[in-house]
């Protein structure tokens, strides 16, 4: 399945390579620089690349490639979705997952790495499991190591690797047993020019910090339950009783993890809390370009909007701006043409409002 | 550092000085693990010297910062290899890091290094033998990794050893390591397609999944070997690991498509279907057709179809698609639907993710249009997407276009033509073109929009809108003098060598529409040709020729220039296509005298009506491969792909997927040894994971661990519910053989069974007495009350067994042992722990910290169904209830009762909900899902929970029906139902009932049709009666049943 895993870094450097089978040469990789090249974007380049002899299929992740040689029919998504996996697992170890958090720990890297496959198929993925084979590293337990001569390394087998709780390793014990869960809901929508909704999409997430003793058995129920008609579970969570009467009953992994996602589609309609009403204009007299945009709150159900972000990718050819806000802060990044105007809490009797013009470059400068 | 050959001396002494007196320090790490310290040859090789120091030093630490400091330069794809002799030395090493480190190095490095790593082999067979699982996989692993042609047999055996292991764990592993040997050898196929064979039957999910990984592997044509492990596979696919989910499923797709007969066989051709959905009204006849046609599937296609679709739920995309592969290969076509939503689900995951689901939507939209419709707007292209997943949206929209959807679609398209991506624009032109020609109202519309669109500031849109345009009119020859002449005018302005061409074209096939403005475009590109691309230069060619055979007055010297510039250009197709059309046009030339028999022919050969163009998606061709398959996504035949054969005609005999019982009773035998072990085991899991395949494997563990060494002990904590119905039962016949007919029940008042029934419902009367009796004398928060005649306080010693009143009209003697909380810590300490986590609503927790007793599943769940709601008094709905003896989701103090609804009136009712609840007491309703609407002479079915708080009382609530009518109902409960079964071992079960004190004895009749000399039977009766658990017993005279009340008492019998 999976040959050879290459960790590429921006500018192009293989910082790292693992193979699982028989060593491919890191020159395969001068196939994915081709791409690299071409494509406008790391966005742009296409997941799968097809070689004479291999298939490379990548991700991109935290601003690194990691590029997977396969050399057999494989499905792809099954790759991409192990990959995602590794840098998950890596996020979960390490907090973070970059270039030099990736050199730094290289062995706990490769240890990690060489457990979650075996000749190139997923082995232990769970990082339950993995945590109990490989500690992931801290100061404390660095310290400890050095004293007591002890490893990151356990010398048995994980106890949740054999039972039908995988996900959930055995002799859990903490002092305080807190359960904690975050729901996240974003909204994806197509607003058009005169400010109507083409389309708007709600994605949700249940994330879990749970730190309980033992094997707890817990179970969610909803008040509404029939919006959820489109959710995907973390595998701890029993189907059957969801289909038949709407609650979430699982025993769940120990720490951090996405317990549910839910999508509530675009047939059904969705609220959106805030609006823009805008008045952008990129070429007025001259160089010069105005933009004029306030915010409003709508539909909240009577609660305050907090810490709202507005991001704005400008065009290429916009060189800087000076705006003026009447509330909150903003940037403009002249490198990724960002603008990000923070602004905070919306106050319904004052609305925010951010107003001032943009510096344009010529585009006939562009063509002489 | 620097390499001494090519820097001053100084340098040199300074760092040969430093690398020799260096201490293999931590600063020596820093320094190897650099990648910038620049010295590769001298200094390096220095390096590994102190490298090879470390490790031959017999310091721990030291050698695992040396094999760390390896494996960073293994990471980093530097040369390591000389230090292979060094470091294979350690493979003996006993610290487990060290050794680890040393396994990842030796199978990077062995195949280069085959002799010295034979050195190893002894090491890992020795390890073979460890009574720790781990290592025993870990060896197996890096064992077959070690890529030496040498060792072929001494894995062979390992792995055949390895296959037969206790170890769940270590048959993965052998599972694993029979592709690696295949690849090294071939030879050894056949043995190893026994191996694998034996590892397919394995019933363990762990192993189920790694096993058909190899199949597919090593003999991915051997499908026979799938008949007898095919419902097994069905069942587990639920409870296998994500990965393996996805290898089985693309297997069992494969298999489907070999074994099942097609299910649209009779349907229409899928061709015409995804041609049909224009007319609306025909679409609908079409489904009604396939309603009345409704598949008749193979039990077994229906299995596989069944057990995967839980599946689409899964949180792995990769899962995900390969259940909508599945049904886009083998259901029928009113079922696949299904997947639609779970695929637009992933198209919010990394845009990797999206880029192959919408690769593969895109390819299923082509031929099932229907299904993606509804979600049309989820295409819509956000300004955030990458270029690619912009462009295969496009694909999809287009494809979905029909003539209800097409004017939302074609509002989006031409937004889109104002975006910054020129690709993504080009691309969106061309999808309002397809949008044209596909659906013929909008035809005008469009052509219009995209006339428009030739003013347009922008050069790539202006060029991309006269492709389209010269399609479109291709296809619709009627006039449309004005955009023609329009475009001609464009020739000036436009550079773009594609658009140019097009419109060279679309004037030489259209001449005469424009007769005047033709041969002045020829005058003029004659005038450019040498500067034009070639692409321009062919169609100034085609034109001149096509203007020379209608006009040839104006044109005959222009097309004689044109093809003479064309004689003497660098290009040879140029050269070649002027040489043709010469002969053709001027046959003169040709010295033959006189016009050829081609030259006559010209005008038909030139002006021949040319076919339209019919713009079709660029995947439609991709059906051959299987969905989501590397080979789909690339529309090439990948390494090693497995072609998805045809459906056969005959489906082959399904006779061949019956497993015989009788190995699986084999298998079965060592149970009632394992019993001891299970009931010691902690901890239920998943009640509803359904798969009884799992049970014999779960009993092998837990015979494994009687001869197994201590630590697998406890790490097989895995065993479930299922497991323990199942000892539970055999219990009950195991029981049965071991005391035949010792307890014989003697009967005075031989009784029917409707009789029985009603003196158990007499009973439960009388012990709703009883209970408030019991609840004087008690504390009254636990009067868990069992049937009874007699009540009355009793020695816990004096177990009430049947033989001690062989004549009495009491059969039976139940001990009911009230244990308040309260009294808790005067038991036993063990027991200590037993009650006091019982508030906590999981049982989980209760059974952790007490391992020794565990809630068991009712062992039979009753039939008996009691009244509810009358239809008399309710206007039509009938209401039974019934109880499941299954612990209520809600709260596991609740008892579920299953409702059927029932409608007999003639009007349908709608929202039926529980209305009023008591508050009262501690008892509590967890409401049934409220009903919208019951037709007619329909019946549905809900679960309702109910908190008795340990009484019999007859629960009073409300039924609403609509919105003003109510029924006030009461749930009677009899007593054998708020009581829970739990098994616990007999050992306990005296221990306990010895430190019992004060407790009721609660006796219940139980009167038997017959004599009764089966014990099993009367079991059954008195397990229908109560909710109970059996408990193993020793001592044939006695049987001995254990319960729980809801409320948690330990309860004895």
């Amino acid at each position: 399945m999976i040959h050879s895993l290459f960790i590429i870094n921006p500018s192009g450097d293989v910082f790292m390579e693992k193979h699982w089978k028989s060593v491919i040469s890191r020159s395969v990789c001068d196939y994915f620089f081709d791409h690299q090249r071409k494509a406008s974007s790391p966005e742009d380049i296409p997941p799968v690349i097809a070689t004479p002899h291999h298939y490379l299929i990548s991700v991109y992740r935290s601003s690194m490639f990691f590029v997977a040689v396969c050399t057999t029919e494989v499905a792809p998504l099954f790759v991409v979705e192990f990959l995602h996996r590794v840098v998950d697992t890596f996020e979960d170890y390490f907090s973070e997952c970059t270039e030099s958090i990736i050199k730094e720990h290289y062995v706990v890297v490769y240890e990690l790495l060489d457990e979650m496959l075996d000749n190139g198929f997923p082995l232990a993925t769970e990082s339950n499991i993995l945590k109990e084979l490989i500690k992931p590293p801290n100061i404390l337990r660095t310290i400890a190591n050095t004293v007591t001569g002890k490893s990151n390394v356990s010398s048995t087998l994980p106890s949740g690797q054999l039972s039908n709780i995988p996900w959930r390793r055995t002799g859990v014990k903490y002092t305080n047993n807190e359960a904690y869960f975050d729901m996240i809901e974003e909204v994806d929508a197509i607003i058009d020019k005169s400010g109507s909704t083409v389309c708007a999409e709600i994605q949700g997430y249940i994330d879990c910090c749970i730190k309980l003793s033992g094997m707890p058995d817990l179970s969610l129920s909803f008040v509404n339950p029939r919006l959820f008609d489109d959710v995907s579970f973390h595998p701890c969570v029993r189907f059957k009783r969801w289909e038949s009467e709407r609650v979430l009953s699982f025993i769940p992994p120990d720490g951090n993890f996405r317990l549910m996602s839910y999508h509530i589609g675009s047939q059904s309609i969705v609220a959106i809390p805030v609006y823009v009403r805008h008045s952008l204009c990129l070429r007025e007299s001259g160089s010069g370009g105005r933009l004029d945009i306030t915010l409003g709150p709508k539909q909240t159900l009577g609660r305050t909007i907090e810490n709202v972000v507005l991001e704005i990718p400008m065009p290429k050819s916009v060189l800087n701006c000076g705006l003026v806000t009447n509330q909150g802060k903003y940037t403009f990044d002249p490198v990724s043409k960002l603008l990000v105007w923070e602004v905070g809490r919306i106050d319904v009797t004052k609305l925010p409002n951010i107003r001032g013009t943009v510096t344009n470059c010529h585009f006939s400068a562009l063509y002489f | 550092m620097y390499a001494p050959g090519v820097n001053s001396s100084t340098t040199l002494s300074s760092s040969s000085s430093y690398n020799n007196d260096r201490p293999p320090s931590a600063e020596a790490v820093e320094v190897a693990t650099d990648p910038a310290s620049g010295g590769f040859f001298n200094s390096d090789y220095k390096k590994h010297d102190d490298l090879k120091q470390m490790l031959d030093s017999n310091k721990d630490n030291l050698k695992l910062e040396a094999m760390k400091r390896i494996i960073g330069m293994v990471a980093k794809g530097r040369e390591a290899s000389d230090l292979f002799p060094a470091v294979v030395k350690n493979v003996v090493s006993k610290n487990i890091e060290v050794k680890k480190l040393v396994y990842v190095y030796l199978v990077r490095y062995a195949e280069e290094q085959q002799d010295l790593a034979l050195l190893s082999i002894s090491t890992f067979q020795r390890a073979l033998k460890d009574p720790n699982q781990l290592i025993r996989a870990s060896a197996l692993r890096v064992l077959s990794s070690i890529r030496v042609t040498m060792i072929v047999p001494i894995v062979m055996l390992a792995i055949k050893d390895a296959a037969a292991d206790m170890s769940p764990y270590v048959r993965k592993t052998a599972a694993h390591a029979i592709p690696k040997l295949y690849s090294l050898d071939q030879d050894q196929k056949e043995e190893l397609i026994q191996v694998l064979e034996k590892l397919l039957y394995d019933k363990t999910t762990l192993v189920v999944g790694s096993a058909v990984m190899a199949f597919e592997e090593v003999c991915p044509e051997r499908i026979d070997l799938i008949h007898k492990n095919f419902r097994k596979l069905c069942s587990l696919l639920v409870d296998v690991d994500e990965w393996g989910q996805v290898v089985i499923i693309n297997m069992l797709t494969r298999y489907a498509r070999s074994q099942f007969t097609d299910p649209n066989l009779q349907d229409v051709d899928e061709d015409e279907e995804s041609k049909r959905p224009f007319y609306e009204d025909e679409n609908e006849v079409d489904e009604e057709q396939q309603e009345k046609r409704a598949p008749t599937l193979d039990p077994d296609h229906r299995l596989l179809l069944r057990s995967a679709k839980p599946l689409l739920q899964s949180r792995n995309a990769a899962v995900v698609l390969s259940v909508a592969q599945l049904y886009h290969h083998t259901a029928p076509r009113s079922e696949v639907h299904q997947v639609a939503k779970a695929m637009i689900r992933l198209l919010r995951s990394h845009r990797e993710v999206q880029d192959i689901v919408l690769t593969s939507i895109a390819a299923t939209a082509t031929r099932r249009k229907v299904m993606f419709e509804p979600f049309l707007k989820s295409f819509f292209v956000r300004s955030s997407d990458a270029t690619h997943i912009k462009l295969l949206k496009l694909e999809i929209l287009t494809s979905l276009a029909t003539e209800s959807s097409v004017g939302i679609i074609l509002r989006e398209l031409q937004t889109y033509v104002a975006a910054h991506d020129p690709p993504f624009v080009a691309a969106a032109i061309q999808a309002i073109g397809r949008c044209a020609s596909n659906i013929k109202e909008v035809t005008d519309t469009c052509l219009n929009g995209l006339v428009s669109l030739l003013s347009n500031k922008d050069q790539a849109v202006v060029a991309e809108s006269v492709v389209v345009i010269k399609k479109l009119l291709q296809t619709q020859p009627s006039a449309h003098r004005e955009i023609i002449i329009q475009m001609a005018k464009l020739v000036d302005s436009v550079t773009v060598p594609q658009a140019r061409a097009s419109i060279l074209w679309l004037l030489g096939e259209y001449s005469e529409r424009v007769p005047k403005i033709a041969p002045d475009v020829l005058r003029k590109m004659a005038k450019t040709f040498t500067s034009e691309e070639d692409i321009v230069k062919l169609q100034v060619m085609t034109l001149a020729v096509k203007l020379c055979l209608t006009n040839p007055k104006q044109t005959k010297l222009l097309c004689q220039y044109v093809l003479q510039l064309a004689k003497y250009d660098q290009n040879y197709d140029l050269r070649d296509r002027a040489r043709f059309l010469r002969h053709i046009i001027f046959p003169a030339d040709a010295e033959s005298g006189g016009p050829t028999r081609l030259s006559k022919q010209a005008k038909k050969i030139f002006l021949a009506p040319k076919p339209a163009p019919v713009p079709e998606s660029h995947f439609k061709d991709r059906e051959q491969f299987q969905l989501g398959s590397l080979s789909h996504y690339i529309n090439t035949k990948a390494n090693g792909y497995q072609e998805l054969p045809p459906f056969p005609l005959e489906a082959p005999d399904p006779k061949a997927r019956d497993v015989e019982t009788e190995p699986q009773v084999m298998e079965q035998a060592p149970l009632f040894t394992a019993k001891k072990v299970s009931s010691k085991k902690d901890s239920k899991f998943y009640s509803d994971t359904e798969s009884p395949e799992d049970e014999s494997e779960e009993d092998e563990n837990s015979s494994d661990e009687d001869d197994d060494d201590d630590e697998e002990e406890e790490d097989s904590s895995s065993d479930k519910d299922e497991e323990e119905d199942d000892n539970e039962d055999e219990e009950s016949s195991g029981l049965e053989e071991k005391l035949p007919k010792k307890v014989v029940k003697s009967n005075a008042k031989p009784k029917s069974d409707e009789e029985e029934e009603e003196d158990e419902s007499d009973e439960d009367d009388s012990s709703s007495e009883s209970v408030s009796d019991s609840d004087s004398e008690d504390e009254s928060s636990e009067p868990s009350s069992v049937p009874k005649k007699q009540t009355r306080n009793a020695k816990p010693a004096k177990e009430s067994t049947p033989v001690v009143k062989p004549k009495s009209n009491l059969d039976l003697l139940l001990d009911l042992d009230d244990v308040s909380p309260a009294f808790t810590p005067i038991m036993t300490p063990s027991l200590g722990g037993f009650l006091t986590p019982m508030s906590t609503p999981s049982s989980q927790v209760k059974t952790q910290l007490f391992p020794d007793i565990q809630p068991a599943s009712a062992v039979i769940s009753p039939n008996t169904t009691s009244e509810l709601l009358n239809k008399i008094n309710s206007s039509g709905l009938e209401i039974k209830y019934r109880f499941t003896r299954s612990p209520h989701l809600y709260s596991p103090s609740m008892a579920s009762a299953e409702l059927t609804f029932h409608n007999h009136g003639p009007d349908e009712l709608t929202d039926i909900r529980v209305g009023e609840k008591p508050t009262s007491g501690g008892v509590s309703i967890h409401d049934f899902a409220p009903i919208p609407s019951l037709s007619p002479g329909s019946s549905l079915m809900g679960t309702i929970g109910v908190d008795f708080a340990d009484s019999t009382q007859p629960v009073n609530f409300e039924i609403k029906i609509g919105s003003d009518r109510t029924y006030p109902v009461a749930l009677k409960v009899p007593v054998g139902e708020v009581i829970r079964a739990v098994t616990m071992s007999e050992e306990l079960f005296l221990k306990q009932q010895g430190g019992l004190r004060g407790m009721n004895e609660n006796t219940a009749k139980l009167s038997l049709t017959k004599p009764c000399s089966d014990l099993k039977s009367l079991t059954n009766k008195i397990l229908t009666v109560a909710n109970l658990g059996v408990i193993p017993n020793s001592d044939s005279s006695t049987l001995r049943f254990v319960l729980n009340t809801c409320v948690n008492l330990p309860v004895e019998y």
